[in-house]
């Protein structure tokens, strides 16, 4: 029998036996960025096309999660950073050719467009303000004043509200920019993986648009579940529908790509093929997290009654699951010589 | 100017004195190794052929951990050597992620280390301390771009592989057989 055996000399630490230099922070962060691309995407999409109150929780609601799963995932990344002191690095230069440069420049400037989208609908959804109860209220009372009547949200200082007519009458502009960003942020978390051509299970351009479409159908999924309005409802089945089938397909394509590709991919391919994650993968994100949220919606669709909960919080533990398995079934994967 | 290293896989013997020196000389902390001995055993019994060598950063002419850095802390120096300055590393650890050979790693302060090809010694005329102390003389360092270099002589004159190929890095480093 042919024999080939390795031995190496060498031990360090998160590098050998096998390489786990990214640990729950990175993937965390991959499904929070993803979720609030996907969120904001649809929310600039249907103020383009001028649906903002047809679909008042996809534009005005839904976005609040944005800011909130945005400095949560940042946070995450902070953890993950082995010297964060020097954080600031980052953006003292625009590197082109690394995609973890532009992820940081994405964010730098979705953040707070995400926060100015949230001031320009705030009135709407939270009319009344009380200013002295509570922390929030407290807070709120630096950039807010006393008034009485239907609507006191008030601001305080005269060019916050100049701001926000502004950007109120701006808000298709702001759209179009939100929109380009949030395809960015989508595609830039499957693109941070797959610019390692070292690890072959990631080094596959495939991974850039399964990213998206996986970060999309996550939001999509939000915004049904966050919405009472039957006729969003409805529509945001229908575009998860679409986008899960649309993943399957693409993870077909993936496996397609690994099996005819070369020996390092195959052999990355074996771990969801009898390999350590095929019950992980197929079973858990393929089966529970892909098809049965998507059998449920399409029941809904033909008037059966399922809680809209169930499927959302599926889709949403699927999105979470594809990130952790990527993610460390791409590090066990290696080039061997 | 194109710094690389040959290095003949008949000569070496594992002795590990490379390692040895590279972490004395370079103040690698305890437990890591810049470079490291791979024993590789190929063949149908009885008919087994054994293959040392003592591996290291290849510093590739095409480089994926510089590609991939956000910072620009992973960089090109003089004669291709790859380096890491340490005030700009955030420690993120993308170029780790990203080198087939696994030659880098967190150092305990935060930073990425990895080998240097002691380019302190090699501009002041030195060799690299694992070259200067192999006690086979397995090692030849030099500047591939010249003819008349030891290391453009024996990968002139004999047979020799690079590592992972495949990868598309580029490697400088080539071990003859």
């Amino acid at each position: 029998m042919y024999e080939e055996l390795i031995t190496s000399g060498r031990m360090n630490i998160n590098i050998d036996p096998v390489l786990h230099v990214w640990h729950w922070q990175i993937p965390l962060y991959l499904f929070l960025g993803g979720l609030a691309a996907g969120i904001l995407f649809f929310a600039a999409l249907n103020v383009i096309n001028g649906n903002e109150n047809k679909y008042s929780t996809a534009v005005k609601t839904a976005p609040i999660l944005v800011p909130a799963a945005i400095v949560l995932g940042l946070i995450a990344l902070m953890l993950d950073l082995k010297h964060p002191v020097y954080a600031w690095q980052l953006y003292m230069t625009i590197r082109f050719d690394s995609p973890m440069s532009w992820g940081a420049w994405t964010l730098m400037a979705i953040t707070p467009l995400s926060i100015i989208w949230i001031a320009i609908y705030i009135k709407e959804l939270m009319p009344k303000i009380d200013l002295e109860d509570g922390f929030i209220g407290k807070t709120l009372k630096l950039i807010l004043k006393q008034t009485n009547g239907e609507v006191n949200w008030d601001w305080k200082y005269k060019f916050l509200s100049d701001f926000e007519k502004y950007a109120y009458k701006q808000r298709k502009g702001l759209a179009w920019i939100v929109l380009v960003l949030a395809t960015i942020l989508g595609v830039y978390t499957g693109i941070l993986l797959s610019a390692f051509n070292a690890r072959p299970l990631w080094n596959t351009s495939i991974l850039g648009p399964l990213f998206l479409v996986s970060g999309l159908s996550t939001g999509a999924a939000t915004i049904m579940w966050m919405s009472d309005n039957h006729a969003e409802k409805l529509l945001f089945s229908k575009i998860d529908v679409a986008l899960i089938i649309v993943e399957l397909f693409f993870i077909i394509h993936l496996f397609m790509g690994f099996l005819a590709g070369p020996t390092v991919q195959i052999d990355s391919a074996q771990l969801f093929f009898g390999g350590e994650f095929t019950v992980a993968f197929w079973g858990f994100l393929v089966i529970i997290g892909l098809i049965f949220p998507l059998i449920l919606e399409v029941l809904e669709l033909r008037g059966f009654h399922i809680p809209i909960a169930v499927p959302a919080v599926l889709i949403l533990f699927g999105g979470v699951l594809f990130r952790f398995i990527m993610v460390e079934a791409g590090q066990i994967t290696r080039y061997l010589y | 100017m194109r710094y690389g290293m040959a290095i003949d896989t008949k000569k070496c013997v594992g002795c590990s004195d490379c390692v040895v020196a590279c972490q004395t000389e370079n103040n690698v902390p305890v437990g890591y190794a810049r470079d490291w001995i791979v024993e590789r055993i190929d063949g149908v019994y009885p008919n087994l052929e054994l293959e040392i060598r003592t591996e290291r950063c290849n510093h590739c002419d095409n480089t994926p951990c510089v590609r991939t850095c956000p910072t620009g802390a992973s960089h090109l120096i003089e004669g291709g050597i790859v380096k890491v300055t340490h005030e700009e590393c955030i420690g993120c650890g993308a170029c780790i992620e990203s080198c087939p050979y696994d030659a880098r790693y967190f150092h305990p302060d935060g930073w990425v280390d990895k080998c240097t090809f002691c380019d302190h010694r090699v501009h002041n005329g030195q060799d690299p301390a694992c070259v200067s102390v192999c006690p086979t003389k397995c090692m030849y360092f030099g500047d591939l771009d010249d003819p008349n270099s030891e290391v453009s002589k024996q990968v002139a004159s004999r047979k020799w592989k690079v590592l992972a190929p495949e990868a598309g890095t580029s490697p400088q480093i080539f071990y003859m057989s």
